[in-house]
């Protein structure tokens, strides 16, 4: 980008940026859609099919729902940070894009355009950095709600943030290791263009450990336990209605699409598909390099909901025991595979057999280990569970 | 003024002001949310000064993760808002006012330096070019600086054990 002339480089990004970020807010309308209609056809029912042919406008409808209620702020709530708390979980999901390469670059005029607002050198980092200030929307808006099914949804989501953070950070150092980059545009660009190059076979422990600890820091089942419904009426949300509530939903869908395009980049080779993205000229390329990280993204999508409507709820003493006895160590485990075999073998093959090897066998100690030294369950007395006559009398 | 200059002040004004909130606020919640106002505008000046890893780390270790935590312990001790004139304030007033002193004598030995452009003012790095990368720091701490790491993880390994040994008799003695 050096030799770009200033004001191409200035217009080259608002115009990256508006596009980007237009995407995402419809990406964000395409996701509630397609929810409630998987949700429809996956347990053999219709959805919302009335507004528009398939129900397509029903987002629209509902955009416009939320737009109109009254802008309700209950009299029990701390302001400021009531007020505050929705925009600061929306913003970091909507910042995170920036770095997020979603294409190859594309000639345009003469001129070379990455398809990326901001190839930065510690891209990973500022991901990490910036979804990790995410935590605070929730925290704020659980806090200042000044409601106990919100507070307790609120230091459940934080926890739940904090530990699967951890094993998200972990994760990714395999990756960085082999591909020696913080950007994440070397990292897609050093994936070949064959699903077999990809960074997904190599480190698949890995892989599946940042999968499922991105389900976590988006709060989807089976990691929803901040909203769980039964016991916390809507979690940290609870007392927010209207536009408030709206945009800690949009938050959330924002933070599945950016995690997807993030996960499509590290693990999934990016825009690369069987050298497709090299087909037709210098501005064909580029575009189809967009779809083709377009395509792969909406299909990890599609496994968030899939995933929503096929596993239950944990219970938190079981959230919490997977992230840190089983998750952590397999992320470790990775760390230390791929390094000593990568400085040994220098073969991608060796690292990936090893990888999956190791994180089998870290997985057998951790759980032979959990069940050699489980407690004894309580038994549990009679009286605690039938209500006696004299318990009875006792209530009266 | 060039735009550095221009992001330097607003970095730095910002920064001052989030650290006088943080004493200012009678609330410990709000006070925390201006530390950590106050951490984004340091990482800004490290962006400034070519330290991106330094600024990312900034946000991730202070803003992302420790003051999660402060926030968290605030929340469940449910501190009120702090009286006017608060019990703490009484007992380390000596203490305050001796730091402020010290406090003031540096700042005003900077100002002085920095006003008659001697050794300490030229001292900050004045290349614009500098960019300390990843590569160069990770390169210097297996290096220069192999045995200050080295301690430095095992201090906080010992901290780790530290903490696990501190709960492990707790649950002990509650059965």
């Amino acid at each position: 980008m050096g030799n770009m002339p200033l004001l191409v480089l200035i217009l080259s990004s608002i115009v990256k940026i508006v596009i980007i970020v237009h995407l995402l807010l419809i990406g964000v309308m395409a996701m509630i859609w397609s929810e409630r209609r998987v949700s429809g056809w996956m347990q053999d029912r219709l959805g919302p099919n009335r507004v528009g042919p398939q129900g397509l406008l029903q987002p629209i409808a509902d955009g416009l729902k939320f737009l109109f209620k009254e802008d309700l702020i209950p009299d029990h709530v701390d302001k400021p940070l009531y007020v505050l708390a929705p925009a600061m979980l929306l913003v970091p999901a909507l910042i995170t894009v920036a770095v997020v390469p979603f294409g190859n670059a594309i000639t345009l005029f003469g001129y070379e355009i990455p398809l990326q607002i901001a190839d930065i050198n510690i891209g990973i980092l500022y991901v990490l950095a910036i979804t990790s200030l995410g935590v605070y929307g929730v925290v704020l808006g659980a806090w200042a709600s000044n409601n106990k099914y919100s507070l307790l949804g609120g230091l459940r989501s934080s926890a739940q943030m904090i530990s699967y953070e951890l094993t998200l950070g972990l994760a990714i150092i395999g990756v960085l290791m082999l591909t020696s980059s913080l950007s994440l545009r070397t990292i897609a660009v050093e994936q070949g263009a064959y699903p077999w190059q990809w960074n997904f076979l190599i480190h698949f422990p890995a892989f599946l450990a940042f999968t499922t600890a991105m389900y976590a820091e988006t709060n989807r089942l089976p990691f929803d336990l901040a909203e769980a419904e039964q016991e916390l009426v809507a979690g940290y949300h609870t007392e927010y209605s209207s536009m408030k509530f709206a945009m800690f939903f949009m938050a959330e869908y924002m933070n599945m699409i950016v995690g997807s395009a993030v996960t499509v980049t590290l693990f999934l080779g990016g825009w690369h598909f069987f050298g497709l993205e090299n087909v037709g000229g210098p501005v064909w390329s580029g575009l189809i390099s967009f779809g083709i990280f377009f395509v792969k993204t909406a299909i990890f999508l599609f496994v968030f909901i899939w995933v929503r409507w096929t596993l239950p709820r944990f219970r938190y003493d079981q959230l919490m025991n997977f992230g840190w006895k089983f998750l952590l160590p397999v992320a470790l485990t990775s760390i230390v595979v791929t390094g000593t075999l990568w400085i040994m073998t220098g073969s991608r093959l060796v690292v990936g057999i090893g990888n999956v090897v190791a994180a089998f066998i870290v997985v057998s100690i951790v759980a032979g280990l959990l069940v050699m030294n489980k407690a004894p369950e309580p038994a549990i007395q009679d009286s605690d569970r039938q209500i006696t006559p004299s318990a009875l009398d006792a209530i009266e | 003024m060039n735009p550095e200059q221009i992001l330097f002040i607003l970095f730095g004004a910002v920064s001052l002001i989030g650290a006088i909130a943080v004493i200012s606020f009678r609330h410990p919640i709000y006070s925390a949310l201006a530390l950590i106002i106050t951490f984004f505008a340091q990482a800004g000046l490290f962006v400034l000064l070519g330290a991106h890893f330094v600024a990312a780390v900034q946000v991730i270790v202070y803003a992302g993760a420790i003051m999660v935590l402060f926030l968290f312990v605030i929340m469940l001790l449910n501190l009120g808002t702090l009286s006017a004139k608060g019990a703490i304030a009484g007992k380390l007033k000596g203490f305050a006012i001796i730091l402020g002193i010290l406090f003031a004598a540096e700042g005003i030995y900077i100002a002085v330096n920095a006003l008659n452009d001697t050794a300490v003012a030229s001292a900050q790095p004045a290349t614009e070019s500098v960019t300390t990368t990843t590569y160069d720091i990770g390169e210097l701490l297996f290096t220069k600086y192999l045995l200050p790491f080295e301690v430095t993880s095992l201090i906080l390994l010992a901290a780790l054990i530290g903490v696990i040994v501190l709960v492990k008799r707790d649950s002990q003695e509650e059965n």
